[in-house]
């Protein structure tokens, strides 16, 4: 699958599918309180599951000031 | 995961209410979180007039977008920073949302209204840039709102901003700044009431809703932000809320409802007499504000080094540019 990085620099990375939101944040050693995770026009739960053809896209909340 | 509402696929979890909703009834629980916290607190009241403080970014334009929502038609105000690409980003992002929704914005540039950048403050002052445009910000805040007749302002400020800055207050025992915290901080002659109708949501869940009611907005972090403390006691939040979800809420919660009485009664009575800059005529404790102070200073530097010719001076009322409906009907 491809995840697309928004933490805000935009990073491409590739993992074997498939898994769910919760195995990818935690493959790549994301906090998943501080993200939101997109695929298409959709927000996915944790336990969504993720085929290997997709594209997802993940999302940083967490910025510094009170903007 | 299923909706807790209607059952359909979930699209959003909030772990700390043990809650999950599609994307129809998460906009829905968001819009009514922020209705209750305006109604809890009497944030607005009728015949009031609201500006809402805007950078571009996804906490402001929530804020906007849901007191819209509400029938709060507040004005939108935004500064313009003068940090490079960051700040027209930021601008092009506000002024896109308010010109989609039919709301008014009003704009000051730093560097037209007082001759320097953020960032060229903080050159010739050698203070950090978050010292000179928080203060500036502040100043800004209170001064357009007295110039232009706004007796609330309302920020963006989320539960994550508020839980950072009580563990920042408690870790450094900062009373005065413990006493003031706050969803609410009533007006008083010359400032207007200050208001936080998102202080009970997570940045997450402002993110969640940014994205599921379609709102553009500007992910880019300010270049001066890296390594704030803010920062570090947000990821340290997170931490505690990831393996105790509800710690954030807790914290801050009962802190204002428990801790933060115990603490104002304990304390002396500290009204501070509050006076007009001799200079700006704006609320101060003392002769000439701290906003003042710093621009005067920035100026005898800035002339030293030649950024600003010899007969400049600063002159502290801000340019102010008004599009919309305001601007329209002028």
């Amino acid at each position: 699958m491809k995840v697309v990085l928004r933490t805000p620099q935009k990073e491409i990375r590739e993992l074997a599918g498939p898994l769910t939101v919760a195995e990818v944040l935690a493959a790549l050693e994301i906090d998943p309180d501080g993200v939101i995770v997109a695929r298409g026009g959709e927000l996915l739960t944790a336990d969504a599951l993720v085929r290997d053809e997709e594209t997802v896209e993940i999302i940083r909340a967490i910025s510094g000031g009170s903007g | 995961m299923k909706c807790s509402v209607c059952g359909q696929r979930a699209q959003v979890e909030v772990r700390r209410r043990n809650q999950a909703f599609c994307a129809e009834h998460y906009r829905d629980w968001f819009v009514s979180e922020v209705r209750r916290n305006l109604r809890r607190h009497r944030m607005i009241q009728p015949g009031d007039r609201v500006l809402a403080a805007v950078s571009g970014g996804k906490d402001s334009l929530v804020l906007w977008d849901t007191l819209a929502r509400l029938g709060h038609r507040a004005t939108g105000f935004h500064i313009q920073l003068g940090i490079g690409d960051y700040s027209r980003r930021a601008l092009e992002a506000t002024r896109t949302f308010a010109a989609e929704r039919g709301l008014e914005l009003i704009v000051v540039d730093v560097r037209q209204s007082f001759g320097l950048t953020i960032p060229q403050l903080a050159h010739v002052t050698g203070r950090a840039a978050c010292s000179g445009c928080g203060l500036s910000k502040r100043y800004l805040m209170n001064r357009v709102a007295e110039d232009e007749g706004f007796n609330v302002v309302a920020t963006g400020h989320n539960l994550d901003d508020e839980a950072a800055t009580l563990l920042g207050n408690v870790s450094h025992w900062q009373t005065d700044a413990l006493v003031r915290q706050g969803p609410m901080l009533e007006g008083r002659e010359g400032l207007a009431r200050r208001v936080k109708p998102l202080y009970s949501l997570t940045e997450r869940e402002v993110a969640a809703y940014a994205f599921l009611a379609g709102i553009e907005y500007q992910h880019e972090e300010c270049p001066h932000a890296t390594g704030a403390k803010s920062l570090l006691y947000k990821e340290m939040l997170g931490k505690m809320e990831t393996r105790m979800p509800g710690t954030k809420q807790v914290f801050l919660e009962q802190y204002l409802k428990k801790i933060q009485p115990v603490l104002k009664s304990g304390l002396p009575e500290a009204e501070v007499e509050l006076k007009r800059c001799e200079r700006c005529g704006s609320i101060t404790t003392g002769k000439v504000c701290a906003h003042c102070k710093l621009w005067d200073r920035a100026y005898a530097r800035a002339k030293k080094r030649r950024l600003l010719p010899e007969d400049a001076s600063f002159d502290p009322a801000p340019k102010i540019h008004v599009f919309g409906e305001a601007a329209e009907s002028k």
